[in-house]
């Protein structure tokens, strides 16, 4: 079960972070975290406490904003949103990430042995 | 880029907003698992299982904290506090253990940087304010005929620096001496015979005044002018603003002040700070000899040369070559066999950096040694410390710290142990840095200027010696927690055996190379006290006992020759009539002094020199009664009487080693000599001795009576049974009567002279035995500290030996074998080690071999012993182990 779960790829968290960010509006990093598996059908293997360091990451690049707040069951939590600069920036890493998803999945596509021709 | 600014700048906020940042982590990790637990329990999990099943889909929270300070702060910083944080409270826990490594350190480091010290001040950068020493090199003359170099002569000076284009320029310093009479108070002080260039060769600009002009050091006492010293200004001239213009006596002669030296100046000659400068047109004023300036064949001054940037120390020196091979063709009566060699500035081959670099490069070594050998006692300490701190280290490895954390952290403790020990080191530096002046003899009441300079570059080398000793004293424990097995680890165990393998190898081998490394110091010492020992105890050839050396000021008074020889006859008689005196008599130079002997080209019928050689001798002018006073034995013909005076045919006295070497084993006396151009009839041969150095093998050598080629300022010898003191207040008595403006040099029996001469060979006996004791003295600590943990870890095995019928004495026996089975291993080493190593001593040792086996069985007693008294203590320990309680140990 666990094995068939994806690594997440350095650097990705943080693109799934800002993308889910950008079309839910404010949410805390449980909300964050489990839209994240939800969207995913679960089959990413995270552990949730890793959304934090990719949360602060983002504040410091200025990508995502936090500020404290009460959730719909009356808790404390931080809630965060994304930018300016962080929409700016998941536009070119979203361009950047299908132009080499398409490039490795062409790659792969190659016939085996192909090469031998 | 403003982006990533703001980013470090965040990252370094966050680095000092430490305790609050993870407060609102905590919160918001709370706020999280709060959230899961509660949609778990929607989920219609049970409360125990939902929170479970929050917990496991975050993961651990210490991982997830410590990412989010990585990725927040400046996590190499980060560590690196909290390990100083824990490292230094690990020291304080232990205040004796972390004395004792700081203690080795700082001595181990303070040595390094002492002697580090000592060679940037007295090799490398020799002259406070000289610009671009690096560049600088010395200028000597060489004699193919003879080992060892020669001056240089003024006019083959100046044709080298008309000739040379590959340099910046070209200087000339000649030490001298002069009375200096201020009112009342009259001083010997010391100064240099300069080139007129010398002030701007050097780049040091006179604060008052000018330096020299070109020109002024042309002519025969043409210039009388001088700068002097700011020391000299301020103390004599009580810092005179005026003082530009004035006129001051040196010599008696009347010399115009032009300029004053800045505060910190002190010449060009390694040993002594010069007082005042001349130019070299004032030569004949302050040197023995006669005027010297038109002498190709007087080899008396001492220079330096500076490179064109970029030049390298060949190509100057196949310039310098060139020139010195035409002026062979061109003079061949002066010249003939004679060169010209450059020497990078430290291995000057005149001065005192001459005289101490033997010993500077092996205290170089010696102090490695030493540095090695701390590191090896803090080393030691740290082990134990880890074998103490396994629980700790496995504990850390159990909950996850990775290998190069604890690795990290092993590091960090060393780097502070060394940071404390290299701080502390500088200290010891800064106190020894006129430590070497103290070993050297003061002449005339003034103590020699031998600084040692902690400038940039020695505090640089300090700083590596600092980090590679963090890395010695870091890995050698680091090294043993890579051997941790966690699962054993975890069961405590310390049931040692004495002697067991595995984890003591270390520390012994550790111990085994600091007895080896202190065993070839203690050769090394043994060897140059037997040496010191020998050379002082030589004959130099001339009695050393009951023979007194001194000089009177008649240069320095102003006598010329005719009233300097009433004088010296008139003073001659008188001394010779004092109650105690045998006899007296008068020389131009003192043996084994610094001064430069006359030397001249020489031709002997029947003797054709080899080709290309031009044979040159030294010779001394002495007077009558000189041969029985020193001592020296005439072995046939006689020696000079009152009748070989100006007007009688020249005569001369040569020694065994001339008359073997020139008339083949006949008899000279009765034959010519040619001394510079006239010939002289030899009419005695005199022993063999001493002239130039303790160390020197026999030369060829011969005297003219003192008459014959006058020198107003001798030195007098006077053998007496009289104590020195005595004579010297009779004598000063003498000469006032004489003429009550005369002073009177400094005197030494010639044993003390002898001394003064071996005083590097003293120098260096004393501090490699200094360094060698130390050695020694943490080399015993580390044995008995690898002893003593050996018997504390052993406790049971004692007990259980008792228990099966072993004496107290065997346990005794056993410990001490153990602990002289290390040394003897040392020792083997070192031996071998000291074999292939004794001969670096080479120019040190005099009449002993670098292998000498008294030397070899000396150390090998005192380690012996040292070690003996090392392991009594741990072993008696081991004696008192009750063997009940050690059993019902744990």
């Amino acid at each position: 079960m666990a094995e068939s779960k994806l690594d997440l790829l350095q650097g990705t968290l943080d693109l799934m972070v800002l993308q889910t960010l950008a079309t839910m509006g404010s949410l805390h990093g449980y909300g964050i975290a489990r839209r994240i598996e939800q969207v995913s059908g679960d089959s990413v293997l995270l552990n949730q406490g890793t959304i934090y360091a990719s949360l602060v990451r983002l504040q410091q690049r200025g990508w995502i904003s936090a500020e404290w707040g009460v959730s719909s069951n009356n808790r404390r939590a931080k809630f965060y949103s994304i930018t300016k600069r962080g929409r700016k920036q998941l536009s070119q890493d979203a361009a950047y990430w299908q132009r080499l998803s398409s490039v490795i999945g062409r790659v792969l596509a190659l016939p085996v042995g192909s090469a031998e021709k | 880029m403003i982006g990533q600014l703001q980013q470090l700048l965040l990252r370094m906020r966050s680095f000092f907003h430490r305790a609050q940042d993870d407060r609102e982590l905590d919160a918001e990790m709370t706020a999280h698992l709060a959230f899961a637990t509660e949609d778990n329990l929607q989920r219609g999990l049970p409360p125990t299982e939902a929170r479970r099943q929050a917990f496991l889909s975050f993961g651990g929270p210490q991982q997830a904290k410590e990412r989010h300070r990585e990725s927040r702060g400046i996590p190499f910083l980060d560590t690196l506090f909290q390990d100083l944080r824990f490292g230094f409270r690990m020291l304080r826990r232990s205040p004796g253990f972390s004395l004792l490594a700081i203690l080795c350190l700082t001595l181990g480091i303070g040595a390094n940087a002492a002697v580090f010290s000592w060679v940037e001040g007295i090799l490398f950068r020799p002259y406070p304010l000289v610009a671009h020493q690096e560049r600088l090199l010395a200028v000597g003359g060489t004699d193919r005929s003879q080992p060892g170099g020669t001056g240089i002569s003024w006019p083959d000076f100046l044709d080298v620096q008309r000739n040379c284009k590959l340099f910046d320029s070209f200087f000339v310093t000649k030490i001298t001496g002069s009375t200096l009479s201020i009112g009342e108070r009259a001083d010997v002080t010391t100064g240099s015979i300069v080139s007129a260039n010398y002030f701007d060769a050097i780049g040091v600009h006179p604060i008052l005044g000018r330096g020299f002009e070109p020109g002024e050091d042309t002519g025969w006492g043409g210039h009388p002018v001088a700068v002097i010293s700011y020391q000299l200004w301020k103390s004599r001239f009580n810092g005179d603003p005026q003082i530009i213009g004035k006129t001051q006596r040196f010599n008696n002669v009347i010399h115009t002040i032009v300029g004053v030296a800045p505060e910190g100046f002190y010449g060009t000659f390694v040993g002594w700070a010069m007082q005042f400068w001349v130019p070299a047109s004032m030569e004949d004023t302050f040197e023995s000899g006669g005027y010297k300036l038109e002498d190709r064949g007087a080899r008396w001054i001492e220079a330096y040369a500076r490179p064109r940037p970029g030049v390298t120390l060949q190509q100057a020196q196949q310039e310098i070559s060139a020139v010195s091979q035409q002026l062979e063709n061109d003079y061949p009566a002066t010249n003939r066999g004679r060169g010209i060699q450059l020497w990078p500035l430290w291995q000057t081959p005149f001065n005192n950096a001459n005289t101490l670099l033997p010993t500077l490069e092996i205290m170089l070594l010696v102090v490695a040694f030493v540095l090695l050998i701390a590191c090896a006692n803090v080393s030691n300490l740290l082990l134990v410390r880890s074998f103490v701190r396994r629980r700790e280290m496995t504990i850390r490895l159990a909950i996850g710290a990775g290998r190069g954390r604890l690795l990290k952290q092993l590091l960090t403790e060393g780097l502070i142990l060394s940071v404390v020990g290299a701080a502390g080191g500088m200290l010891v530096a800064r106190w020894c840095r006129q430590a070497l002046v103290l070993l050297m003899p003061a002449r005339n009441g003034k103590t020699m200027l031998l600084p040692g300079a902690i400038d940039a570059r020695v505090l640089g080398l300090s700083i590596g010696i600092c980090l590679t000793t963090t890395l010695i004293v870091g890995l050698v424990p680091a090294f043993q927690t890579r051997r941790i097995e966690l699962a054993n680890a975890l069961k405590s165990d310390s049931l040692g055996v004495v002697g067991a393998r595995g984890r003591a190898w270390l520390r012994s081998s550790l111990v085994v190379i600091q007895v080896c490394l202190s065993f070839i110091l203690l050769v090394g010492a043994a060897l140059l006290m037997q040496s010191l020992h020998k050379i002082r105890s030589t004959s130099p050839g001339f009695s050393t006992t009951r023979v007194l050396d001194t000089a009177v000021s008649l240069v320095a008074a102003g006598y010329d020759a005719p009233r300097a020889k009433i004088f010296q006859d008139e003073l001659v008689e008188r001394v010779r009539s004092l109650p105690g005196v045998e006899s007296a008599a008068y020389a131009r130079l003192a043996p084994l002094g610094y001064g430069t002997y006359s030397e001249t080209p020489i031709a002997v019928d029947g003797y054709v020199p080899p080709p290309g050689e031009q044979p040159t001798v030294r010779y001394n002018q002495v007077s009558p009664g000189y041969f029985p006073t020193m001592g020296i034995s005439v072995i046939t013909g006689r020696e000079f009487t009152r009748a070989d005076d100006e007007k009688a045919p020249l005569v001369a006295v040569v020694n065994q080693t001339m008359a073997a070497r020139y008339w083949r084993g006949q008899d000279p006396v009765g034959q010519r000599l040619q001394v510079k151009g006239n010939w002289a009839q030899i009419v005695g041969v005199a022993a063999d001795s001493k002239y130039g150095s303790m160390r020197e093998n026999p030369i060829p050598f011969f005297y003219m009576p003192l008459r014959q080629d006058f020198v107003r300022g001798p030195a007098i010898f006077i053998r007496t049974t009289q104590p020195l003191q005595t004579m010297q207040a009779a004598l000063l008595r003498e000469v006032r009567a004489l003429d009550a403006n005369l002073a009177l040099y400094e005197m030494i029996t010639l044993q003390e002279q002898v001394n003064r001469s071996t005083s590097p060979q003293l120098v260096a006996v004393t501090l490699v035995a200094i360094l060698g004791g130390l050695a020694l003295l943490l080399a015993s600590i580390g044995l008995y500290g690898v002893m003593s943990y050996a018997v504390s870890q052993s406790t049971r095995e004692f007990g259980l030996r008792m228990a099966l019928g072993a004496r107290t004495s065997d346990l005794f026996r056993l410990v001490v074998s153990r602990g002289l089975a290390l040394t003897g291993t040392g020792i083997l080493v070192g031996v071998l080690a000291s074999l292939g190593l004794t001969r670096l001593f080479g120019y040190l040792l005099y009449g002993v071999s670098p292998r000498d086996p008294v030397a070899f069985a000396a150390a090998f007693a005192v380690l012996t012993i040292v070690s003996l008294s090392a392991c009594v203590l741990p072993a008696w320990r081991a004696m008192r182990v009750d063997p009940n309680v050690a059993l019902h140990y744990e």
